[in-house]
């Protein structure tokens, strides 16, 4: 009840400034995000409310966040920014926000707190990785295995146990994720992995590591294939997006687990663009600072197995909004889950990644 | 005719008396000028869309750009004193090389610039792009005036600043034009020392050209080896049964080329039909056929037929069958007439099919990246790769440009031996 | 039709039929018999079935029905190419891709003989032909007559003892033909080749062969040598397909032994010789060659039967006059005269009276 109120409250204040400054404000917003069910739960969960609340607003989606980067730079080139709130992925938020196409933000004042007062700040914690990068959701690279066709694996080294777990295991055809878990299973401490990694010696010890099973690898390139595999038995693990692994598990009914150990988490959030003019910038803060609340981000949960980027909407998930099923256990980060995680290194990633990445073909020809 | 008249070097004369030769010149230029004009909007849809694209490759793979500045312009200072240093000299540059760099990267930092010299640079160094990201506010706050020297306080905002390759990076890559994409695209890097090729586990290009261009040519082989009868066929049928198998030899055209791709997947698995039939027959291994070289080459073949077929079948459509029958009644044996007198006919189809064929799977990156498995895939999966995840353009463009001086070479010694003149395209 | 098989016969069709299609017969009930060294042509309208019948006696076409035998021995399951028959194709069919002497080397190459033996035949094949300096040549480099002559020395390099031609001349101009015409009788004679040629043109036809067979409908009906075709046609259809000719129609009044009487459709009464009309009553139509036609009484026999003419038109041809008449209310009835020092030079509008000896008229089916 008083969460309700709270946010009544809080929906008047907005909505009273939003009276105060009406002329301030235009009434037409776009939007950019990727399409698809992901899109869908953003609309779902806090585009239609906020439409609702505030009469004759309207909001465009553009799915365009794939060349976010690429589209940005030519409107800011131009001059003619017609976006207002863009959905990307942390790693393009940090260059968007290098290059000064997204606008920075001011966390606390520009964010709700968290029901119980905390500053928003502190409710997202490290998932706040740049200055002009508001998280929305945490999703995760992690692995899915056939429950009829081996043993129940416990942690992500048994990927490199084929004694233990026989059969093929399917990588994604690229280092990011693969060199850590590999090093991980070598011993490796988590906070070392990435020092280990700048060195010669580091990546031959991943190599060396990943050599072990080389022979039993059917390499993804696209999300969608291991899900594939799993289900017609070409491999019996196999890492991917937990929300494939959701939808093969509970909407396809595949005898697929789920391995949540070392899962690689990554963020998707909001940016807005930089020099936006005031009237629409007011309307994209007064969007953002609904959109991103601790109910909103708990509501999206419902049409997405992808986790709240705040820590005090965990407690708020409830059920899949069509198949009535409790989400907590299948959010990346519901503590049972998140008990051996890393977040996507994208910062060190940019500047190993194209090295790596030559150096990982490489192995893969030999 | 009335006798053609003759001027004093001997040159036909037209009846005006001006030089028969510049009289139907001028009569040929309004022609000309008419036929110019017809064709603009053909010549211009041309320049616009293929000359300029290609000019724009060629250009980017010697450009020294950082975004869409080149690196001197964002790097004055440094590019101006950097020069007189010799990195072989194993000492790092002197303290005006350090101060230029303060002074420079402030500016740079100001416009939002200092992570694009930072990407830039680190294409040749890893760790250079977080070296200038995370030095660029820390360096704007320096002061000009009492923060010296400077070569301590970068090297105090990050101890990278003190490491002499990363400066030799700087040195080498401060001009406007660079050759360091086309180096990297052979395998090839510039350190202290000079031009030297990468370490062995780093070598992945030219592995690359070499595997894509043998994989082409077992493609075009399958191809010619399967459309050849088919087109044969196609030719021999009388034209309303040949336009409905046509139409078949099209109809993957009309499916996605990924959904084509994934059939094949299914298709040729381990767990897939034709290993269960495998199997069925009683033998125990199942076959690798996919996610492998034999598993591209299927679904490529596959995917490329019909550019194979519909050339030869053009070609062989004009052949009559007198030919065929005047050999028999000459004595030849049916192999013998094909051989000698129907097979050299049609090879003005095989080098149109075949050079289509050929260039079409040299680009291809689609279908090697889905059921290319681990060494499948072709050069132009890395030029994407650069293209679209490392945003590396200039080396992308590098790339695209030996690609394309190979398919040239080809080509050209493809018109050496057998001539362009015998290639029919329809 | 009444060559049946005789010992001495070189080539043999015996009761053989085609059909393309099972439904309609190509070839009906076809009985030739050929002696070695005859040059037999076959005539007919477009579609009669000659290049069928070609098409089989070189064995790329199967007989549906009946028998071929080529010396004797039926060659039904003979393959083509061992049946060592010459070919010239109506549109010549020399490999575009060899130089005419490579052309020329073929059935000898294939035939096993060595370098020096076929060069020497091809130049005198070539020679035979007066091509001799054009053995370097491709075919696009030749004239159409050349190509023709290249054929043909083509065909009979490898000294077949069967020569079939369809229509080599077809696309050659009025001179050129006639020279080929004499070159191919020649060369045809000089060397004693069997040959089966093929043609629609009927001077061709009357000027080259021992004997010509003329097709329709699928059948021979009438094979005989050039004279008597032209002079005693058996049937209408050989009577109008071979030379000029004028129809009358009627009915068989009497027939008396060697001549008939004939009445007209207009009531006229004529004299003509009964050739495939068996009784009184019988419709017939009368065919008289416009050079047989007389207008002098004097050389009429005496109680000769004269019908009454109206000159229409008068034509100057040199050597001829040429004068069509209106008669028996055909207004296409054509006399030829010689153009003799005494001859009447008939003019329009005048009248006439016309006769003819009764064994040049004759009363064929109607
Ligand atoms: N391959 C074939 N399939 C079906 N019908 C055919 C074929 N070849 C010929 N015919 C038919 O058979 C008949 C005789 O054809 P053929 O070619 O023997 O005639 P032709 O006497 O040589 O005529 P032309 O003087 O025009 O060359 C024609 O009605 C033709 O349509
Ligand atoms: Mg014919």
């Amino acid at each position: 009840m008083t969460l309700t109120r709270t946010l009544m409250a809080t929906s008047a204040l907005t909505l009273a400034a939003g009276m105060v400054t009406a002329q301030d404000m235009v009434n037409d917003m776009t939007l950019v995000s990727w399409g698809g069910a992901y899109q869908a739960s953003q609309h779902n969960a806090y585009v239609e409310p906020y439409l609702a609340m505030n009469d004759g607003v309207s909001a465009v989606w553009d799915e365009s966040s794939a060349e976010a980067v690429t589209k940005l730079r030519a409107m800011s080139e131009a001059g003619n920014i017609t976006w207002d709130v863009v959905d990307v992925v942390a790693a393009d938020a940090m260059r968007l926000c290098d290059e000064g196409l997204a606008m920075e933000i001011d966390f606390d004042t520009m964010l709700a707190p968290a029901p119980d007062g905390t500053p928003a700040t502190e409710d997202f914690g490290d998932l706040l990785v740049n200055e002009c990068f508001i998280p929305q959701i945490v999703y995760s690279t992690t692995f899915g295995y056939r429950t009829d066709l081996i043993d129940q694996p416990t942690s992500v080294c048994d990927i490199f146990d084929l004694e233990g777990f026989p059969g093929q295991r399917a990588l994604e055809k690229r280092p990011i994720g693969n060199m850590e878990w590999a090093l991980i299973c070598d011993g490796v401490a988590i906070e070392d992995v990435y020092d280990e990694l700048e060195t010669e010696e580091g990546v031959a010890r991943a190599f060396a590591k990943l050599d072990t099973i080389k022979d039993s690898v059917v390499w993804w390139s696209a999300g969608a294939e291991t899900p594939q595999l799993l289900a017609d038995g070409e491999v019996v693990i196999g890492s991917t997006y937990n929300g494939r692994l959701f939808s093969a598990i509970e909407e396809q009914g595949q005898p697929i687990g789920m391995l949540w150990d070392w899962q690689m988490f990554d963020i998707d959030g909001w940016i807005i663009p930089a020099d936006l003019p005031e009237d629409r910038l007011n309307r994209a803060l007064d969007f953002i600072y609904f959109a991103t609340d601790t109910q909103r981000l708990a509501d999206q949960a419902k049409y997405i197995s992808y986790g709240p980027a705040r820590a005090s909407s965990a407690p708020l998930v409830g059920d899949h909004a069509e198949l009535g099923i409790e989400m907590a256990p299948h959010m990346p980060t519901d503590p049972a889950n998140a008990v051996n995680t890393f977040l996507f290194n994208y910062n060190w990633w940019a500047s190993y990644r194209d090295d790596l990445d030559a150096q990982f073909q490489a192995w893969l020809l030999q | 005719m009335a006798h053609a008249e003759t001027d004093a070097q001997g040159r036909i004369l037209a009846a005006d008396g001006t030089p028969l030769k510049q009289s139907l010149q001028r009569a040929l230029r309004a022609q000309k000028m008419r036929a110019l004009l017809l064709i603009a909007p053909l010549l211009l849809f041309v320049v616009i869309t293929f000359v300029m694209p290609i000019g724009d490759m060629l250009l980017r793979s010697v450009q020294n750009k950082a975004g869409t500045h080149y690196v001197p312009d964002l790097i004055p200072n440094v590019a101006e004193q950097i020069e007189d240093w010799d990195p072989a000299s194993g000492e790092l540059p002197p303290e005006e090389v350090f101060r230029a760099m303060v002074v420079d990267l402030q500016v740079a930092f100001d416009e939002k610039n200092h992570t694009q010299l930072g990407r830039r640079f680190n294409y040749e160094s890893p760790g250079m792009d977080s070296l200038f990201r995370t030095s660029g506010r820390r360096v704007s706050g320096l002061d000009l005036e009492t923060d010296g020297p400077f070569r301590e306080a970068l090297i105090d905002i990050n101890d990278d600043w003190g490491d002499l390759e990363y400066w030799a990076t700087i040195k080498a890559n401060s001009g406007y034009y660079t050759n360091s994409f086309f180096l990297a695209a052979v395998d090839m890097e510039r350190d202290s020392t000079g031009i030297a090729q990468k370490d062995p586990d780093q070598r992945i290009y030219r592995k690359l050209l070499v595997r894509t261009l043998w994989l082409s040519a077992v493609i075009t082989f399958c191809t010619l080896l399967l459309g050849y009868p088919v087109a044969w066929l196609l030719a021999d049928l009388p034209a309303r049964k040949a336009n409905l198998l046509l139409i078949l030899v099209l109809l993957p055209f009309w499916t996605s080329l990924l959904v084509r791709t994934s059939s094949w997947k299914i298709l040729l698995q381990q767990e897939g039909v034709i290993n269960d039939f495998w199997v069925w027959l009683g033998f125990v291994e199942r076959l690798s056929l996919i996610n492998n070289q034999l598993g591209v080459v299927i679904a490529m073949t596959h995917i490329l037929l019909p550019f194979m077929i519909l050339p030869l079948y053009s070609v062989m459509k004009t052949i009559p069958p007198s030919y065929l029958r005047a050999a028999k009644s000459l004595g030849a044996t049916n192999w013998t007439a094909f051989w000698r007198v129907y097979f050299p006919q049609t090879t003005a189809g095989i080098g149109a099919g075949g050079l289509l064929v050929f260039i079409l799977a040299v680009g291809y990156f689609i279908t090697p990246e889905l059921v290319g498995g681990a060494d499948g895939t072709f050069i132009s999966n890395r030029i994407y790769f650069q293209f679209s995840a490392i945003g590396n353009w200039g080396l992308a463009a590098a790339l695209g440009t030996i690609m394309l001086v190979v398919v040239l070479v080809l080509y050209y010694v493809y018109d050496r031996l057998v001539g362009i003149d015998n290639v029919k395209l329809g | 039709m009444a060559d049946g098989a005789s010992s001495d016969a070189f080539v043999e069709f015996e009761r053989v039929q085609k059909s393309y299609d099972g439904e309609t017969l190509v070839v009906k009930d076809l009985n030739l018999s050929m002696p070695k060294g005859e040059f037999l042509t076959m005539l007919g309208p477009s579609g009669s079935g000659k290049t069928t019948c070609l098409m089989m006696l070189a064995g790329f076409e199967t007989a549906t029905h009946g028998d071929i035998r080529l010396d004797g021995t039926s060659i039904n399951n003979i393959p083509p190419h061992k049946r060592g028959i010459g070919m010239v194709f109506q549109n010549y069919a020399l490999f575009p891709h060899m130089t005419v002497a490579e052309n020329l080397a073929f059935p000898l190459e294939v035939r096993g003989l060595g370098k020096s033996e076929r060069e020497e035949k091809v130049q005198r094949a070539l020679d035979m032909v007066q091509m001799g300096a054009f053995g370097g040549r491709r075919p696009a480099q030749l004239s159409g007559g050349q190509q023709q002559r290249i054929a043909l020395a083509r065909a009979l390099v490898f000294e077949p003892e069967l020569v079939l031609m369809d229509e080599p001349l077809g696309a050659l101009d009025k001179q050129l033909r006639e020279h080929m015409q004499f070159e191919i009788t020649r060369l045809a004679h000089e060397l004693g080749i069997t040959t089966v040629y093929v043609t629609h043109d009927q001077t061709e036809a009357l000027t080259m062969s021992d004997r010509v067979a003329v097709f329709d409908d699928g059948r021979i009906q009438q094979l005989a040598p050039p004279d008597v075709l032209y002079e005693r046609p058996e049937n209408s259809f050989v009577a109008q397909f071979i030379g000029e000719n004028n129809t009358l129609e009627g009915v068989i009044k009497e027939i008396r032994g060697e001549t008939c009487i004939v009445q007209l459709d207009d009531g006229e009464i004529i004299d003509a010789n009964p050739v495939n009309v068996t009784e009184p009553g019988e419709r017939t139509k009368v065919s008289i060659r416009p050079e047989r036609v007389e207008y002098n009484m004097d050389r009429l026999q005496e109680g000769a039967h004269t019908l009454k003419a109206e000159v229409l038109e008068f034509v100057y041809m040199g050597d001829i006059f040429r004068t069509r008449l209106r008669v028996a209310g055909n207004e296409d009835f054509v006399i030829k005269t010689r153009n003799a020092p005494d001859q009447v030079r008939l003019k329009p509008g005048q009248q006439i009276e016309i006769g003819w000896l009764p064994q040049d008229c004759r009363a064929l089916d109607a």
